[in-house]
């Protein structure tokens, strides 16, 4: 009686999760899957059509060509990241004066909205009147060649370059993880490092990165399915993904499928086909992960 | 924070005996503070700087003279067209969503989190488990289905896609709070429960009360969360008169990028001032909050 009291209270205080968990999650689900496999414009009842969408997406260049920019995307920005967060978060450890004003400093960045930010980089890039090009020519009057400085934004050969650093310039948040993490490390470890006359290198590899090793695999996978996403830093920089569809990101592709050309059946199709990447890539870091990864007690 | 790690954070701070080359690190720490805070103070400078001055070769770096009147311009823009002042109606709009969305997601996430953290009931870990599964699946595979459930609903066009799902819960804010509740003690329960107080009596007076801070961090999240968020305005908001003000940024600078650098800059200031005030006010919160989603993974 008592048990099924406490049982009930429980899944009363559980309920919007229960009705959230169904609405906005378990139907849309199953609504995706089932619209993967439909021609569906809106206007016109769902017609299904089997694996014709999926297998059009094979055929679609500009769907290749939208995936293929976000890899390369992801494969530059995601250990940048990675790296840039964890190298000042290290920097921010070693016992300087003034990590706070630091600390503030660097992760300011990351709090700025990003339609805001993208309209600020597209000023700074601007091959024309930007500031970055103002700088170049006058720090590097020695350099010239046909397309120097570069029209940044405006050049399918440095568009993904200025994103990419974009995305570094906003690292502040994962530092802070990296930096609450290596506050954690015992002491002692460090100091039997130091007797043992290890340097900072061998310090780093054999002491640091093992002990943050946990942080490390959760900023990765966070890292993977944010990065993987990337949507409103190129949608507003760039007219449609412009010069040559070189800042074309998958989840634009999508949202145009859905939303401008109103083929929601195939737009579905592409949520999984993003869902089956994202989740690969996460079992593949958590397997990679399973030799490297080191849990405390 | 429990004291248990408090106190093993207070043990570790002398950790590191200072860095060796100090000069080095602070050269170091110098450098990337310029790279990082020099976009935020090219906007600040541009947006008091007229169209010419804007666009000057070599750049001027303090304006001169110092225009205020983009500022009272960018407030303004377009209002005589729109028949209201646009800033002020979209700062209204995003504040009516940003508090809906705020109450509900402190309300029924700590709820949930309850729950999870503080009750006992049949599978409450396995879908503990489930929930923090369904983080992996990528907003772009939910899209297009919610998108039409609303359109179902008639609501498109309004606040309510936007807001109600916060009232229903959420993975990440279910995870973060339960990890906060479980460091409460449980006989602090089991004395209330003695003295004849009920479960709600114990989460609304006791617990709660006690879980203030992470609820705090919560509620910060979710504001920045929605002040910044573009794809959601961009999907369901339609009638000019409902932008919120990110949304309100992106077409303006569509309509005129590439002129009037000035008064753009003004209009992303205003947007990203208030983040950054915001975040000075509650940097100690914030920064310990991101530090503990981190860690306690």
């Amino acid at each position: 009686m008592n048990k099924r009291k406490e049982t009930l209270t429980a899944l009363l205080f559980a309920s919007p999760w229960f009705v959230g968990f169904t609405v906005f999650l378990l139907y849309p689900i199953i609504a995706s899957i089932y619209l993967s496999f439909c021609d569906y414009s809106v206007l016109r009842p769902a017609v299904f059509i089997g694996l014709q969408n999926y297998s059009d997406l094979i055929n679609d260049s500009i769907f290749k060509q939208a995936l293929s920019n976000t890899v390369i995307y992801t494969a530059a920005a995601l250990p940048l990241g990675l790296v840039v967060s964890l190298g000042l978060a290290m920097l921010l450890n070693t016992k300087v004066k003034g990590l706070a004003f630091y600390r503030t400093l660097f992760y300011m960045p990351s709090l700025v909205p990003l339609v805001a930010l993208a309209i600020l980089m597209q000023f700074i890039f601007n091959g024309q009147y930007g500031v970055l090009n103002s700088l170049l020519r006058e720090f590097l009057p020695f350099v010239h060649g046909k397309s120097w400085p570069p029209n940044w934004l405006g050049d399918p050969r440095f568009s993904k370059l200025v994103l990419i650093f974009i995305s570094a310039w906003g690292a502040g948040n994962a530092m802070v993880i990296y930096l609450a993490g290596l506050q954690d490390v015992p002491v002692q470890l460090y100091e039997a490092a130091q007797l043992d006359g290890a340097g900072w290198c061998s310090t780093t590899r054999n002491v640091t990165i093992p002990m943050i090793s946990p942080v490390i695999l959760f900023n990765l996978v966070m890292g993977i399915i944010g990065t993987l996403q990337v949507f409103t830093l190129p949608y507003v920089i760039s007219n449609q993904g412009s010069p040559m569809r070189s800042i074309y990101f998958y989840t634009m592709y999508l949202f145009d499928n859905a939303f401008v050309y109103h083929k929601m059946g195939y737009a579905c199709a592409m949520g999984w086909i993003l869902f089956i990447i994202i989740l690969l890539l996460t079992l593949l870091s958590f397997k990679l992960s399973e030799k490297h990864v080191h849990y405390g007690s | 924070m429990t004291t248990q790690t408090a106190i093993k954070n207070k043990k570790s701070k002398g950790k590191l005996s200072g860095p060796k080359y100090p000069w080095l690190v602070h050269t170091v720490l110098i450098l990337v503070s310029i790279v990082m805070i020099f976009p935020l103070v090219w906007l600040l400078s541009t947006s008091l700087k007229g169209n010419q001055q804007a666009m000057m070769i070599p750049p001027e770096w303090i304006p001169h003279p110092v225009l205020w009147s983009n500022y009272p311009r960018a407030i303004t823009y377009e209002s005589k067209e729109l028949g209201f002042i646009p800033f002020l109606v979209y700062g209204r709009n995003t504040l009516i969503i940003a508090i809906l969305t705020v109450s509900g997601t402190v309300f029924s996430n700590s709820l949930v989190a309850y729950a999870f953290a503080r009750l006992k009931w049949p599978g409450r870990d396995l879908l503990f488990t489930l929930t923090l599964a369904t983080m992996m699946i990528p907003f772009p595979v939910l899209m297009v289905p919610t998108f039409i459930l609303f359109q179902k609903l008639h609501w498109i066009g309004t606040f309510r896609p936007l807001w109600v799902p916060a009232w229903f819960g959420g993975a990440f804010n279910i995870f973060l709070l339960r990890q906060f509740l479980m460091t409460i003690p449980l006989e602090l329960s089991e004395a209330a429960k003695m003295d004849g107080c009920s479960e709600w009596t114990i989460y609304r007076d006791i617990i709660m009360p006690l879980a203030k801070p992470s609820l705090a961090v919560v509620a910060l999240f979710t504001f920045m969360g929605v002040w910044n968020d573009f794809l959601g305005p961009l999907i369901y908001l339609t009638n000019q008169n409902t932008f919120t003000l990110s949304l309100w940024l992106a077409s303006y600078s569509s309509q005129n990028g590439g002129t009037e650098y000035g008064l753009l800059m003004a209009a992303s200031t205003l947007i990203v001032a208030p983040i950054i005030i915001l975040f000075f006010f509650t940097q100690k919160l914030l920064v310990q909050g991101i530090a503990v989603t981190g860690l306690k993974g």
